[in-house]
């Protein structure tokens, strides 16, 4: 090191020439290359980047040049100290994506592994599908009604114009409620849900009814003793049959696909004047797109409006019904009712908890 | 209503080229169901018509047999050994020849039985899949009969290519019971000619009434028609033609006076009866039964009768039971050789309630129910004695009796353009009226609105919109537009139905699975459930006309139901199970029975309030079953079993989806174990209960220990209130952790609601996160760890603060509980 008051040289303050400088820079890139990991860069650190460094000692001796020396030297000891710095910032990010690396490696997870530790639960496809039904008649403005399963006998038949000794009471195969003058059986439709409306409200009426129905037949694979309808009434000023016809085939574009539509077979309810059953073309069937029985519509009797309180030449009306176990098992192709009704977990879980 | 094709060709000239699916789809657009195509049996290689030349008695054998030899027109008779004996020299026979294959795959062969080479078969009913007689083999007819050549196929003889379509007929449709209807609808489905097999002038019969008759209650039976024959042949068989055609239509084939009535009603729809006349005796009263009557019907059942019970009578009492079945004194039996023949009009619900009373659904009541033609009475006379005098010989001696008390139907105005109306299609007035006359109605078109008199057929035309539907039915309902009403607009669901969805939903992403199940229970399943004699939920509706003796009530309660879905998901090999149901219950006891009021308006206030209040309130219940693991093992360790807190907290679930706050304390209930029964609070009532299974119930029931359970009246929570959104405080909390010992019996949530009693308003959030016990806590005693956060609204909290609150909370909790502080 030179004395500050020495006559001076610059070309002879060896630490200041641009081959030491060099010679510094190199020395450090090399060193840290060949530092292997992030703590082998920190202990070669100091030499080269710390106050010991050969490009921090040669930055001292500039004040031992005269000014128009120190310029030039500056500019090279600045260059060579952000060459150094440079070199380890590399290395620095270098080493640390390595390790980075190899950490993130050594964390890995099998994420195939199961994490069931709540099971699955569902709802029932007959509960969900029923909501999509009434969704689509409340999308249209229609209101949801319910009805009580276990009914009074003359809103289950005899507002509805099936009179006491009519052979289609008969054919209903009802559940009769004891004693014999209870009055009352387990509704055989959703129907009774019409009555109930059209003498509780006042036109224009728009409801839906969905709910559980019962017939008197022996479980099989098409046929069950508790089933599920839902039932459509509107009651308005100028309503036709094709209102009627743009309602089912609304509800059968929603629920079986865009190219779905109703055809109508001439029919008979008393409840109904003209009725008609309907089939709707399901393009998704599992054995080919074709025509599958749904459900009985009619314009409403006007007998059953008068029994209702309603003025039929004011007000007409449609009423529709559609069987929900039957809607199921073809949109979902299931061939056995007993799997409908029986409450096994492996064919309800298979719906989930909204389809 | 079974129809073969071939007997509608005689009276409709179906276009050709018409295939069976044409007339299936031809019946469905006029509204008769086609229920089943049944397509005759398979019968392949040579099957002939045979004439029996020679029989042959072979003896030493156990039963009875014959070898004959049959011309089946070959020259040469073939030799046939035959087990039947009901048939003669000279009868026409049906012959299966070696080659032929019968129904079921029964292959013919010349073969060696009896020690006779038998060189073909002689068949029966059954053996051609024809019918099901098989008491003797099929004989067409005797000799000198009009009959087919022995060689002739013998196929379309026996009606082995007859397609017969079978049709579900809605009760509107009456007239379609009958060949004579279906005809009618076919002609105009087919715009084919067709002709009315009633269109019969019947003979001018004369001579004295053929029986003193006279009907005592016109109102019942507004005609009464009746000939009398003699002359008949007891021997004389039905001729096989008309025996296929009963067979065809699922009719068994008994005699020949008794045959023809049923093919009179089968082809003109008038159900008849005939009486052995030699065993009617005194004039015939046709009136109501009288208290304490009885009758044996020809079924064999002794019928204790009511006065609404029609009769016809003669002076020894009731003789038939009107419109629905004959009496067994009267009876065509093997000697009858005079009979009476009697074709009534009887009034439809009359007979639905005598036939539903004596459980009697027989052919002839299901068409009077439904409405016959009250044309047809002297029409289906005059068929029958034809029938009876071609094939059994009989004459008809006397006049007809004819007690006719009908009036004319009046017309039913219709206003032209209101089918228009109705349809949303545009006929015109002249298409009205033509429809209307397709269906036979005499339309009075001279004013409008028109004057319409519907065809004697037709009872169901009764109102204008019966009228309007024949009218859009004819014109044909694919015609009809499809066009969207616009709804007023709508209010969504109500909150009830909103709360429905919202429980099952979280109920099913909670784990639980739905399972709705029939909602039928017996006593044995409330016993299961150890329920005390007096228990509320023993009070069930019950059903008189049960599927099952075994269940014949309705559920009280969700349990029993769900518990055996729950058996029967174990039963198939699953083992953790959490099951839920919700759904309306029944609760019984004894009520005013609900009126009947009239249906010409509507009923009067108080009537419907009378009707409403008589139907039962049917709470909406929610329950859950648990079995199993709730949590199964997996890699992440062992699996945690569903306990009594799963099902308790299935309630707290339910209340949240709810709105509302449960309260849950200690309670004793069957079928829980009494240690670890929750009672489900919301103010100040009970509204369910969850927890264990009483271990005498699981023995029961046969399901696994500690099987646990919740149910609640979801109709039972108020309705939510709005919730209030609260303001969030961003000071910092203070949260500390608490350990307090109490004795055992204090519930846990008390000490829980002392501390948010003493602690007061600076109080965020407490919860209980540990119980212990053992050393250092006493004998008797347990430490509950509860993690309390504080905050301020306002300000950060200092230390003074809540050390104040936490002492406040400890206090209180102490005052309450005898809750110690842990050190």
């Amino acid at each position: 090191m030179s004395g500050a008051n020495d006559p001076y040289d610059p070309k002879q303050v060896a630490a200041l020439s641009p081959e030491a400088l060099d010679d510094a820079v190199s020395a450090a890139q090399k060193a840290f290359a060949a530092a292997g990991d992030l703590e082998a860069l920190a202990v070669v650190r100091p030499a080269h980047l710390g106050d010991r460094g050969p490009v921090l000692l040669a930055r001292r001796e500039l004040g031992a040049l005269p000014p128009a020396a120190r310029s030039d030297a500056g500019k090279r000891v600045n260059a060579a100290r952000q060459a150094v710095q440079e070199a380890y910032e590399a290395r620095l990010a270098e080493l640390e994506a390595e390790r980075d690396a190899r950490v993130l490696a050594e964390e890995r997870v099998d994420v195939t592994l199961p994490w069931d530790r709540i099971p699955r639960g569902a709802r029932h496809p007959l509960t969900t599908l029923t909501d999509r039904i009434a969704d689509i008649f409340v999308g249209m403005g229609y209101e949801v009604a319910d009805g009580p399963e276990l009914e009074a006998e003359w809103l289950n038949f005899d507002a509805l114009n099936i009179g006491r000794d009519h052979p289609a009471r008969t054919m209903m195969d009802t559940f009769f409620v004891a004693p014999e003058d209870s009055g009352l059986v387990l509704r055989t439709h959703t129907s009774p849900v019409q009555a109930r409306t059209m003498l509780s409200r006042t036109p224009p009426i728009y409801v839906v009814a969905p709910g559980r129905v019962y017939r008197t037949d022996e479980l099989d694979a098409t046929h069950t003793p508790v089933f599920h309808q839902v039932e459509g009434l509107a009651v308005d000023r100028g309503l036709t049959m094709a209102h009627l016809r743009g309602t089912l085939d609304h509800l059968a574009r929603s629920l079986f696909g865009a190219e779905a539509i109703t055809r109508w077979r001439p029919s008979y309810f008393p409840f109904t004047e003209p009725s008609a059953e309907f089939d709707v073309w399901f393009p998704e069937h599992r054995d080919g797109p074709r025509w599958v029985e749904w459900g009985g519509c009619g314009m409403v009797n006007p007998r059953v409006l008068i029994a209702c309180g309603i003025d039929p030449e004011e007000f007409s009306g449609f009423a529709f019904g559609v069987g929900i176990e039957r809607a199921l098992q073809f949109r979902s192709g299931v061939g056995d009712m007993r799997d409908i009704v029986e409450g096994d977990v492996r064919f309800t879980r298979s719906f989930g908890v909204d389809q | 209503m079974r129809v073969p094709i071939g007997w509608l060709a005689e009276y409709v000239d179906v276009p050709g080229g018409t295939s069976v699916e044409d007339l299936d789809t031809a019946f469905v657009r006029l509204g008769l169901e086609v229920e089943e195509i049944h397509r005759p049996e398979q019968v392949t290689g040579p099957l002939v018509v045979g004439k029996v030349l020679e029989i042959e008695e072979l003896t030493g054998f156990k039963k009875p047999i014959r070898y004959t030899r049959v011309d089946v027109g070959e020259g040469q008779p073939r030799g046939i050994v035959c087990g039947a004996q009901n048939f003669a020299v000279s009868d026409t026979v049906v012959v299966a020849l070696p080659g032929a294959v019968l129904p079921g795959g029964f292959e013919i062969a010349a073969r060696t039985t009896y020690d006779h080479v038998s060189d073909g078969m002689i068949c029966s009913v059954r053996e051609l899949g024809v019918g099901d007689d098989h008491a003797g083999i099929l004989v067409l007819g005797a000799d000198g009969g009009d009959l087919p050549l022995p060689g002739t196929p013998a196929a379309p003889v026996v009606g082995l290519d007859d397609v017969v379509i079978e049709l579900a007929v809605t009760p509107d449709r009456g007239y379609c019971l009958s060949m004579r209807g279906i005809a009618r609808e076919m002609g105009t489905g087919l715009a084919a000619e067709w002709r009315d097999p009633g269109a019969i002038t019947p003979p001018a019969w004369s001579g004295e009434p053929a029986w003193d008759v006279s009907v005592a209650d016109p109102d019942r039976c507004d005609r009464f028609s009746m000939v009398a024959m003699e002359g008949l042949d007891p021997t004389a068989p039905t001729p096989w033609w008309l025996r296929r055609r009963l067979a065809q239509a699922s009719v068994r084939s008994i005699s020949l006076a008794v045959d023809v009535t049923n093919y009179v009603m089968l082809e003109l729809g008038q159900p008849m009866h005939a009486f052995d006349r030699d065993a009617v005796t005194g004039p015939i009263t046709v009136r109501l039964a009288r208290e304490g009557e009885k009758l044996t019907t020809l079924d064999g059942v002794t019928r204790s009768l009511t006065p609404d019970d029609l009769l016809i009578t003669d002076e020894t009492g009731p003789i038939g039971l009107a419109a629905v079945m004959g009496g067994a004194s009267t009876e065509i039996g093997n000697g009858t050789t005079s009979v009476l023949l009697e074709a009534a009009h009887w009034e439809p619900t009359g007979v639905a309630r005598t036939a539903r009373r004596h459980r009697l659904p027989s052919e002839a009541a299901k068409r009077f129910e439904r409405g016959v033609d009250p044309e047809m009475t002297v029409v289906a006379l005059a068929r029958a004695a034809e029938l009876l005098a071609e094939y059994g010989g009989a004459r008809v001696v006397g006049a007809v009796v004819d007690v006719d008390t009908r009036t004319p139907r009046p017309p039913i105005a219709l206003d032209a353009a209101k089918p228009a109306r109705v349809a949303g299609v545009p006929y015109t007035a002249a298409q009205v009226v033509e429809f209307l006359g397709a269906v036979g109605c005499d339309v009075d078109a001279s004013g409008n609105p028109l004057a319409v008199t519907p065809p004697s057929w037709r009872p169901d035309l009764t109102d204008p919109a019966d009228l309007i539907e024949e009218v859009v039915r004819l014109a044909g309902y694919d015609d009809i537009p499809s066009v969207l009403p616009t709804a007023p607009p709508g209010r969504g669901l109500t909150d009830v139905q909103r709360r429905r969805r919202s429980v099952g939903r979280t109920l099913a992403e909670a784990g639980y699975v739905e399972a709705p199940s029939y909602p039928f229970v017996g006593t044995a399943a409330l016993d299961a459930l150890g329920l005390a004699e007096d228990d509320p939920r023993r009070q069930v509706v019950v059903v008189r006309n049960p599927l099952s003796e075994e269940e014949p009530g309705l559920r009280t309660t969700l349990l029993p139901g769900l518990l055996a879905t729950l058996s029967r998901n174990l039963s198939r090999g699953q083992r953790d199970l959490a099951l839920f149901e919700h759904g309306a219950v029944f609760p019984g006891g004894n009520r005013a029975p609900a009126p009947l009021p009239g249906v010409d308006s509507r009923p009067d206030d108080a009537t419907l309030a009378a009707l409403l209040g008589a139907v039962p309130e049917q709470p909406w219940h929610v329950a859950v079953a648990l079995a199993g693991n709730r949590e199964p093992r997996g890699w992440w360790g062992q699996g945690r079993p569903a306990t009594w807190a799963d099902a308790v907290q299935a309630a707290r679930l339910v209340a949240a989806a709810s709105g509302v706050e449960l309260t849950v304390r200690a309670g004793e209930l069957p079928p829980w174990h009494p240690g670890r029964c929750a009672e489900l609070v919301v103010g100040e009532t009970v509204v369910g209960h969850a927890g264990e299974l009483h271990p005498r119930v699981c023995a029961a029931l046969e399901l696994p220990a500690r099987t646990s359970v919740m149910e609640l009246d979801l109709d039972a929570l108020p309705v939510a209130e709005v919730p209030i959104g609260p303001s969030i405080s961003s000071f910092p909390p203070v949260l500390l952790d608490l350990a307090l010992v109490v004795a055992d019996a204090v519930p846990s949530a008390e000490v829980e609601a002392a501390l948010r009693e003493g602690a007061g308003e600076l109080l965020e959030a407490v919860r209980l996160f540990d119980v212990y016990t053992g050393p250092p806590v006493p004998e008797g005693s347990r430490s509950l760890a509860f993690a309390v956060t504080l905050r301020a609204p306002d300000r950060t909290l200092t230390s003074d603060e809540a050390t104040a609150v936490r002492d406040a909370a400890v206090a209180a909790a102490a005052r309450r509980t005898g809750a110690e502080l842990r050190a």
